[in-house]
């Protein structure tokens, strides 16, 4: 591996009270990378995302995108990089429909949402790239019906949408299954497959068979710390590991 | 590509319809009021500076998620702003007033943006009640320039286009007043369907996920502010030329908060909302307490009540899904 990471966590180090939520996490991510981030529930994943977008800050530590260090930077400005994530209960708007997400996503990658004139549906070049992104994830069909109309499984695909408009290098989904009823996740499942060749993927998930299908590499968190960085083939195999997670297996398919 | 640019072109086609028909309507409704009321046209013409008002907070409240109760300093800051012009510096043409106006309430809207912005929730609707007092505050001290409590007047409008004479009946006022409302409702109507205003309705509804779509919300609602202020500021200049007297009262909080109700009742986040609580409210005020002198607000707030009950998205909202019930549209 001598191509440069599009992203790095640095020694990230997150302390709520004597607690470590984050404990020195070191992570590198490159184009094309496939990787989950597992762990037991409480194991700071989705805090990991939340110091990585900024959202939270950390008590130490650097986040990296391409090279380019961005502890500094808001959060939109870290998206507006090519950081993008999903978030693990959908935040959807529920007065817009489907196609005015995506729409949104598109013209806010673009830079022109701070325009006071025109609409999006006269604007042939958005409405391309609208309907390739619902195509992709089968939401053609639903593009005018408002987003509280859909069920939950859709709802998780608008989110998958919305993401790739907004055409990211890194993109960090927060248990994208969770929530979703049984008969839905291959939909999904076939979504997750088809992203972007290039695109460095993070996946937060809980569905063992679903991390082993998809991940070619799998971190595995405990107590805020890296314990496990490889092969989903090593990690099955590793002793800490088991002791840690893989004992959760059974009941690992719920929400956390 | 080419059935795109056809559907696009459709949609703009369909898009200017619409952008045609509602004006077209609110103009009947005005030219209808102009001959049914034609003694009343001074409660029209303040029905209209008042819709500017609320149409200013929809934009704030209705469309960002920010709620106010100081939307009335943008409002004063226009008439003020008109006023001082008129009075002290000679700038009597109506349309220059105006234009000083809509400007005195941008700045002011800037103002309380830069204010409020800093804040959620409820410490931000506690500062929009301060800005509001304060902008009162210094109103009122400031007498030599707003004639403080007794109100600042001198203010004689010339002639509309140098033709129209601001006539005792309140004609030209109010054909003006129309004038200035369809400019307003065509112009919101267009920056509400834009990319901006999209952007402003996703802020609305969740800002910190716009946040995660690379968006600069604090930014965005500042720039709202100064649109709202804008539109306030205009209705402001409506009333001081109008009336040619500006109070401390346009600076009110009590104007602020009934401004909100009205919103309310209307249906806050429509255009159509903002106007029909407006237009709703004021014309039951006046009826009511002509009617009833003494008790008329408990009677207009018995009927808040009802329509906060039994129409929580407001009158138009319940106007729309009855109309959505009968015609199965969604």
């Amino acid at each position: 591996m001598n191509r440069e990471p599009v992203f790095e966590a640095v020694g990230l180090q997150k302390n709520f009270g004597g607690v470590a939520v984050a404990d020195n996490i070191t992570l590198a991510l490159y184009a094309g990378d496939r990787v989950a981030l597992i762990g037991p529930n409480g194991a700071g994943k989705t805090t990991f995302v939340n110091l990585v977008t900024g959202n939270v800050a950390p008590s130490a530590g650097k986040v990296r995108l391409a090279g380019k260090d961005v502890m500094a930077e808001s959060p939109a400005m870290r998206v507006r990089r090519g950081l993008v994530r999903t978030f693990q209960l959908t935040r959807l708007f529920q007065r817009m429909t489907v196609a005015e997400h995506v729409a949104l996503a598109i013209l806010q990658r673009e830079g022109r949402t701070g325009r006071l004139v025109g609409n999006f549906r006269a604007m042939p070049n958005v409405l391309a790239e609208m309907r390739e992104i619902l195509a992709t994830l089968d939401l053609s069909l639903v593009a005018d019906r408002l987003v509280c109309e859909l069920g939950y499984g859709q709802q998780r695909l608008v989110e998958i949408a919305l993401a790739l408009a907004l055409k990211p290098k890194v993109l960090l989904l927060d248990e994208p299954t969770a929530g979703v009823p049984a008969g839905e996740t291959a939909r999904l499942e076939s979504a997750l497959d088809q992203l972007p060749p290039d695109l460095a993927v993070l996946m937060i998930e809980h569905d063992i068979d679903l991390v082993f299908r998809f991940a070619r590499r799998v971190v595995v968190l405990d107590a805020g710390a890296v314990i496990f960085d490889g092969q989903p083939g090593d990690a099955a195999a590793s002793a800490q590991v088991r002791r840690v997670y893989l004992g959760n297996f059974t009941d690992a398919r719920h929400p956390a | 590509m080419t059935v795109l640019e056809n559907e696009a072109e459709t949609a703009h086609k369909q898009g200017a319809m619409r952008l045609v028909a509602a004006p077209m309507l609110l103009l009947t409704l005005a030219i209808a009021g102009y001959f049914l009321f034609p003694d009343n046209l001074a409660l029209l013409t303040r029905i209209i500076a008042i819709s500017l008002l609320v149409l200013s907070i929809d934009l704030v409240t209705g469309i960002c998620g920010v709620a106010t109760l100081g939307q009335a300093a943008m409002f004063g800051a226009g008439a003020y702003a008109a006023g001082i012009g008129a009075a002290h510096f000679g700038i009597t043409d109506p349309l220059a007033m105006t234009v000083v106006g809509a400007f005195g309430g941008a700045l002011a809207g800037l103002l309380s943006g830069l204010v409020m912005l800093r804040a959620h929730g409820l410490p931000q609707l506690v500062l929009s009640i301060a800005v509001v007092h304060l902008f009162h505050e210094a109103a009122n001290k400031a007498s030599r320039w707003t004639g403080g409590s007794d109100g600042l007047t001198g203010i004689t409008p010339s002639p509309l286009l140098g033709l129209f004479d601001f006539d005792l009946w309140g004609r030209t006022a109010y054909i003006y007043g129309v004038f200035l409302l369809l400019l307003t409702f065509v112009a919101l109507r267009v920056i509400v369907s834009s990319p901006f205003g999209m952007l402003c309705r996703g802020i609305g509804e969740d800002a910190t996920r716009i946040e995660a779509m690379g968006g600069d919300v604090r930014g965005t609602m500042l720039k709202m502010f100064v649109i709202a202020g804008f539109v306030a500021g205009t209705g402001g200049a409506l009333g001081a030329i109008s009336t040619q007297v500006v109070g401390l009262d346009t600076l009110s909080f009590a104007l602020s908060a009934e401004a909100l109700v009205m919103l309310v009742l209307g249906g806050a986040g429509s255009l159509y909302g903002a106007l029909t609580g407006t237009v709703t409210f004021m014309w039951l005020e006046d009826v009511i307490s002509a009617a009833n002198p003494f008790h008329w607000m408990t009677i207009v707030g018995a009927l808040l009540i009802a329509a906060v009950l039994f129409a929580p998205r407001g009158l138009y909202g319940a106007v729309e899904e009855l109309a959505a019930r009968i015609w199965g549209r969604r």
